[in-house]
């Protein structure tokens, strides 16, 4: 006499046994794969202020230095970013009633000082970006923050990839020798497929 | 604690000091230490995270009178 199982039994506990080890099979597979995995970053970056320029370059070149795959794509006045010369990027406070206007110098009590000033006047003052831009970049000088190009620098050297959109070039009238060397001119059919597989993509 | 390079990242501000810390530890060999020092409060949790994600062991933080120091070994 024998003591085999009949088939069913056996189906059943290959089921049964399958069910216990695969979920684990499958997390410890998962896991080694997230980890082996280089983490990569896809930026869009729109602005072209030297407020908003800042965002970018600071996000992708801390990536580049924490090891991840980092991709810029400059658009409309995201083109100013890859200017040779940054210097005449602006801030404007019109409009902007989240930007602080305080005073990069003085005695503390005049520093803290918010100075209020209504839009009608900052768009009817001449020169008037002209000095909010240069008392913010004191104020970026004070603070030990990097400058806009040193930072788009510390990207290009840490592998940050530039992706210009070739389309906006055209549009506002630029041509490549504008531009910062390096640069990949390319339209939104380029981008796409990179954002597609990056884990984390920002619109800026 | 002994140490191969440092870098002074005095009055640095975000992300400042992560990338100098980033390239000077590019320029020892694995297993050799690098001291930081730093005034950005703000880097006592960015070199945790720093340390997390490459991998480089933070080995100390400390801080004292305002100035942080940070030991990190190479991986």
């Amino acid at each position: 006499m024998t003591t085999t199982p009949d088939m069913t039994n056996i189906d059943e506990l290959i089921n049964k046994r399958l069910e216990e080890l695969l979920p684990q099979k499958l997390e410890a597979l998962l896991q080694a794969r997230e980890e082996a995995k280089t983490p990569s970053l896809a930026i869009i970056a729109t602005k072209g202020t030297l407020d908003w320029g800042y965002p970018p370059f600071i996000l992708a070149s801390t990536a580049a230095a924490l090891g991840w795959d980092v991709t810029i794509f400059f658009t409309f006045y995201g083109l100013q970013l890859v200017k040779k010369d940054l210097s005449d990027l602006k801030v404007s406070p019109l409009g902007n009633p989240g930007m602080p206007m305080k005073m990069p110098f003085g005695p503390d009590w005049f520093r803290g000082l918010n100075w209020n000033i209504p839009n009608i006047i900052q768009a009817g003052v001449p020169g008037f970006e002209n000095l909010a831009t240069a008392l913010m970049q004191q104020t970026i000088k004070n603070n030990g923050v990097a400058g806009l190009e040193e930072l788009r620098e510390l990207s290009l050297e840490a592998g940050v990839k530039f992706s210009v959109c070739q389309m906006t070039v055209e549009l506002f009238g630029f041509d490549h020798n504008d531009f910062v060397e390096g640069m990949d001119y390319v339209g939104a059919a380029s981008f796409l497929p990179v954002a597609q597989v990056a884990d984390v993509t920002l619109f800026i | 604690m002994n140490f191969d390079k440092e870098l002074d990242a005095r009055g640095l501000n975000c992300p400042l000091p992560i990338l100098r810390a980033k390239k000077a530890l590019g320029e020892l060999t694995s297993g050799q230490v690098l001291r930081i020092l730093a005034t950005d409060p703000g880097s006592v949790k960015d070199f945790v995270a720093f340390a997390k994600q490459t991998g480089n062991e933070l080995l100390s933080s400390a801080e004292n009178n305002k100035e942080f120091e940070f030991y990190i070994k190479r991986k």
